[in-house]
Order: C-alpha cells, then structure tokens, then sequence
C-alpha cells in the first residue's frame, strides 16, 4: 500500500480528515525547509505538500510567487527538492510526502528520470499544475512505473461530464481547487463545499483534498466536515515571512487541533 | 537540406498549412499547458472558434472591419530608395504599419473581439509588450463598448509611455506587473491569472500566436490577412512570388502571418528574425529558436530560453515587441522541420536600421520590423537585382521615439 493510501485508510478509521501543509522548498533557505518539514510531521500534520519553485508559477498568487523568488535566490532545483526529501526520510519514514509544481523543471530533468529519482528519494506523489488531463500522457506512465501517486487538480470548473476524464488514472487522493482563482486569495465557503464536494464524491473512491484559501483553525474545520483533507499554504508561508519555524508549527498544531474537532457530516 | 526534403515529402501528401492536429500540436509543438480551471474554457473556446470558422457571416463580419475599419488592404510598397541603397534584391514592404492603431495587432483583435461577442463574453483582457497589442485591445474594446483591462510589465510601462496614455485615453484600465523583470512575460502571467480568477465573463486576447491551443492557430488565422494580400499584391506588382519573406519574430503572429500563405510555395525562402539584444553571447537577449530548448511555458510547448533546471531566463531586447524568452508553437515545428530560416539581429543593427528607413524611405519603422530590415540590409546586397524580397512593415515608430532619442543622446 502506498503511504498516502495507508494514510487515509488510518484516518477514516479515527474518523478524522487529513491536515496537509505546504512548504515551498528553499524559502528562504534549505535548512528552514527541512526544519519546517521534519517539525510539521510532529506538530499534527499528516501528510505534507512541498512546493517546487518555478519561475512563472501562473496559479499561484502573490504570496507563493514571492516565496519561490526567494527560493530560487536561494539556489532552488528539482534536484535540490529531492536532496531535501532525502534528508526528510533520514528522519521520518512515515510521513507521505507530494510535490507541487510545474511541468518545466520536470521536462528539464527527464521525465523518467525524475520520476525515478523521486520515488527513490522518498516521494510519494505529483500534482503538476500545468498538466492537464488532456496532457496527461506524458507523465503518467512514468509515475505508474515509479509508484508515485498522479493526484489530479479538479475545480469548480470542471463539470461533471468531464470529471470522470480528469480522474481517470489519478491516485491517492483528489485535490479539490475550491475557487476559480490562484492560491492565497478567495476561500471557499461551507455552502460552496456543501455543494460541490459531494459532486465530486459521486465521481470517485479516492479521499478528496480541499486547497486553495483554506487560512485559519475554523476554516480547515469547515473543510474537514466535508472533505478528507485541508491542504493550508499561503497562510503558513505569510507567517515564515512574519515570524519563524516555531511561530509556522504553532499554527500547524493549531490547525491539527481545528480539524480534529470537526464534526463530519455524513458523506 | 536532405533531411528538410524527406520530411517535406511526406508532408507535402497534405500541406505545411494543415496544422495543428487534434490536440492542437505542430509535430512536437503546442499543446494545452494549463490549470484544470481553464481547462475547460479553452475546450469551449476552442468549439466556439471552430464554429465561428464554418460561418460565413463571421469572416463576413471579420472582413467589413478589417475594410473599413482597420483599413485593409494595407498597401505594398515598392522600397526603390533602399533597393538602390543597398545595391541588390528588389525590397517591398508590406505596410501593416499604415493599419489603424499604427501595428499588425489590430488584425487579431478585431477577430478575437467578435468571436468575444459571439460567446457572450462581456470583460477582455490581454497582456502587452510594446503596448501595440495593449492599444489595439483597448480600441476594440472602445469600438464595441467592452471593458478592458491590460497587464504590462512596469518596465515596459516605463518604455512605452506614448502607448501607455494612449490605452488610457481609449478607456482601459492598466495594471503594471512588476513581478519577474516586468516584462511581457511576467504580463501574460498576471494576464491568465486574472482568467483564472474570472472565468465567468471574461476573454482573453492573447496579442500572439503562442499560448495554449486554439490561440496559436486562431491567432495565425486572423494575420494571414497579410500574406494573402501580399501574395495577390505581389502578383500585381511583379506577376510572381517573391523570392524571400522576411519578418521580425517576437511569439510570432506577424511573421506566421506573413509566412503561412507561402508555406506550400517552395520557391520562397522565408526568413524570421529574432532580437539578439546585446549578443547572443552576452546572454542577454531573445532568441529562442536559436538559444533556447523545448519546454513548456505559457499553455504550450515551445523552444524557450531558460537554465539547466527548467527556470525561465529573461529576455533582452531594445524592442519591447520582441523581449519574450518563448516562441509560437508553430515557429518551433517550421524551425525544426527547416521550412522557415531563424536568424537574429541585434539591437544596435535594429537601429542602425530604424534610422536608414527613416531617411530613405521617409517611413519611421517600429524597432521590431527593424530587426527585419536589418537582416534585409544584410541579404539583399547578397542578392542579384532580379530577386525580390518583401519585408512585413508591421509596426510603425511613433512609440519608440523616446527609446530611440536616448540611444541617439537626445533628450526630448
Ligand atoms: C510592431 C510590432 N511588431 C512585432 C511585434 C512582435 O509580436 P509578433 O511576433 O507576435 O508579431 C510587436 C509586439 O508587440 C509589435 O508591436
């Protein structure tokens, strides 16, 4: 079983969603990407979600655009994420990691390649931004091959015709955009997930992730209602730049809480 | 050249027109490089324009705007003074810079606002360079009473403030982008990530023939107005094809749109140029074709400028028009297949030719289709007095004053 599906298998028997935080890899620097992933990992997140800086990062707001400047300041690569993930598994073999990004640097890297060296470094799954279903095909068999789970992007926009296409060969769980915009600005309310995550239920099995806006404790509760996971981004980056590591994995406790309270509406 | 004729054997069965397949490719080239959101906005786009296409009312309606609104036909013209200048090929422009808005941008636009009205779209947005693309936009928009916003990078802003005003003055509202290096790179980002945003009720005019599929074959479809008038125009004027086309390339819709018609006429060289700034060997500049690699940027795969590790780099080029790190699909294909020749010209020689055609032919060019007559002041004494080459004058200079007076060290 892959460490994402025995994730979500240990979660549906507590009864509880998923809380997926993000760090954007090498903001500002490597060693606080890695101080962040191994603290999240104890401070209640359950599975974590690394950011791989790109230059023209076009679905991502302000907030994480700025964060990949930096990063690359810092010397940011592909390579250089899968060093960090290395580093991770050195620690923690439990925790499931993915990989956010754009296609590029993977094209850059190899596609074969890169899918094998990820999976050999210890990572779980891919979520390609700019990789459509319609495009899917030049990633996906890699990823088979290697084991890594291809979690598909689903939003608002995508209509119910047209999910079981975009679903088709994804694993480990969905990621929901919960508004049609980039990261960091709009959230979705519970009437919007109320509505639109049981559409997407009736579509697949797979645990169904919500992202995209999701800021505060109440807000990934609301998430957690309906949904399997809260995936929270923007929000945990602003702190970094606010404050420290520390001040990060307090708010990550602080969303761990907020989910764990949550009281799920029957699906 | 012998690969070049096997490729071009097999696919002349069909035609070097026949392009992109179904799933909006050019060989390798092209694709739909974008977010699940827009996913399926580009698919409706996509059978909007195709239906657009089969109506003769469309073209119908295309073609009254262009005639008396745009202008259309725009004139060729007999270069004599710089023919003789030069001492070689006879030169004619093809004068896109006579188009109303003073650029080749209008010609897209009017036909991407129509097909606009058609889906029932009520807010435009684009992305610009030297604002050509900006200033036809907002005019069109003026035309049919849309509202209109347009990113441009902050430095662009700063280098193109004629155009900047006149956007202004047209109604739209201007939003400067000052991530990256502020340039239309950064723009066409911000661009689709307001479409993104606004799904709902808004158009994105993509001022060239690149981004994800339909808008590289769309866009190319309203400039090959161009070509086609020169074909006629040519024949006209000399009873032949040209012998060479020549056009500055930037994502490439003027020169696609000079090239397509003579895809199939083997007989004429085509020649696309691209800004080579500073030097190709300064790394400062912007030629993808022939410095850069295949990636995905912006909707599409495409020879792009970037590192090792798949970062784009930023372009560098005198001409605002022409500072992108990418390329249209389709110029990619041609470029690879051998069709089209790709040269660079860099921003000295732009100038160098700015200022001959000024004095010589009493036409102030815009600095992209100076880059072109800077390769025909290479080619044409090359070249017996019999040849003739035609040249897209796509742009007129009026913008570029400023940029021009301080590389000449005046202070206006
Ligand atoms: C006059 C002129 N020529 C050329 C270009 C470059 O664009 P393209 O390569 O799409 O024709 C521009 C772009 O702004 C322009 O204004």
């Amino acid at each position: 079983m892959s460490r994402i599906k025995g994730t979500f298998a240990a979660l549906r028997a507590e009864g509880r969603a998923a809380l997926i935080p993000f760090v954007e890899a090498f903001d500002p620097d490597r060693a606080t990407s890695l101080a962040l992933l191994t603290g999240m990992a104890e401070h209640g997140a359950d599975i974590i979600e690394i950011g791989v800086p790109f230059t023209d990062p076009m679905a991502d707001g302000p907030i994480i655009q700025a964060a990949g400047r930096r990063a690359l300041n810092a010397g940011a690569t592909l390579h250089g994420v899968l060093g960090i993930v290395r580093d991770f598994r050195k620690g923690n073999d439990k925790t499931p990691l993915v990989l956010m990004g754009y296609l590029n640097p993977i094209l850059s890297y190899g596609v074969a390649e890169f899918t094998r060296d990820a999976a050999l470094a210890g990572v779980d799954g891919l979520i390609v931004v700019d990789l459509p279903t319609e495009e899917a095909d030049l990633l996906l068999p890699d990823a088979a091959t290697h084991g890594l789970d291809f979690i598909r992007l689903i939003a608002p926009t995508t209509s119910d015709e047209r999910l079981p296409k975009v679903l088709a060969g994804s694993s480990g769980f969905v990621y929901y955009v919960s508004i049609t915009g980039i990261t960091g600005t709009r959230t979705a309310s519970a009437e919007d997930l109320a509505r639109d995550i049981p559409r997407i239920r009736r579509a697949t099995d797979l645990p169904i992730a919500v992202g995209f806006g999701v800021r505060t404790p109440e807000q990934a509760a609301t998430v957690a209602k309906y949904a399997d996971a809260a995936i929270v981004a923007s929000a945990l980056i602003e702190k970094l730049t606010l404050s420290d590591v520390a001040a990060v994995l307090g708010d990550v406790a602080a969303l761990a809480n907020g989910i764990r309270h949550a009281v799920k509406v029957a699906a | 050249m012998l690969r070049y004729a096997v490729i071009m054997n097999e696919i002349l069965k069909n035609s070097l027109r026949s392009g992109p397949d179904g799933r909006g490719r050019f060989g390798e080239f092209g694709g739909r490089f974008v977010a699940e959101t827009l996913m399926p906005l580009i698919l409706e786009l996509e059978t909007a324009y195709e239906a657009a296409k089969a109506d003769p009312r469309f073209q119908a309606e295309i073609d009254y705007y262009l005639k008396h609104y745009v202008g259309r036909p725009s004139a060729m013209w007999f270069a004599e003074r710089l023919t003789k200048h030069l001492g070689g090929a006879k030169i004619y422009f093809k004068r896109d810079e006579l188009n109303h808005t003073g650029a080749h941008k209008i010609n897209n636009c009017i036909g991407q606002i129509l097909l606009a009205k058609r889906m029932g779209k009520t807010r435009i947005i684009a992305e610009t360079g030297a604002g050509q693309h900006g200033v036809a936009t907002a005019t069109v928009c003026a035309l049919f009473g849309l509202p209109c916003t347009i990113y441009m990078g902050a430095v662009d802003v700063e280098r193109q403030k004629p155009n900047v005003f006149r956007m202004k003055l047209l109604g739209a509202e201007i939003v400067p982008v000052k991530s990256g290096a502020g340039t239309l790179k950064d723009a066409m980002n911000d661009a689709m990530r307001d479409w993104v945003a606004n799904v709902k009720d808004t158009f994105y005019i993509i001022g060239t023939a690149a981004g994800p599929h339909p808008y590289p074959a769309m866009v190319r479809d309203f400039q090959c107005v161009i070509g086609e008038e020169a074909k006629w125009q040519m024949q006209e004027a000399e009873g032949r094809l040209p012998d060479v086309a020549i056009a500055a390339i930037g994502g490439g819709s003027n020169a696609i749109g000079l090239f397509h018609p003579f895809l199939d006429d083997t007989s004429v060289r085509l020649i696309g140029v691209e800004a080579a700034g500073h030097g190709l060997e300064s790394g400062e500049h912007a030629a993808s074709l022939s410095m850069g690699r295949p990636g995905v940027l912006h909707g599409n795969r495409t020879y792009l400028l970037q590192t090792e590790d798949g970062q784009i780099l930023e372009a560098h080029s005198i001409s605002a028009g022409l500072d992108y790190p990418g390329i249209g699909p389709e110029h990619s294909w041609l470029h690879d297949i051998g069709r089209v020749e790709y040269v660079s010209i860099e921003d000295e020689e732009a100038l160098t030719a700015f200022q001959l055609c000024t004095k010589t032919e009493g036409i102030i060019p815009a600095l992209e289709p100076a880059h072109a007559l800077a390769h025909v002041m290479k080619l044409a004494p090359t070249l017996a007095p019999d040849k003739i080459i035609l040249m897209n004058l796509c742009g007129r200079g009026d913008k570029d004053i400023f940029t021009v007076a301080a590389h000449l060290g005046f202070d206006l």
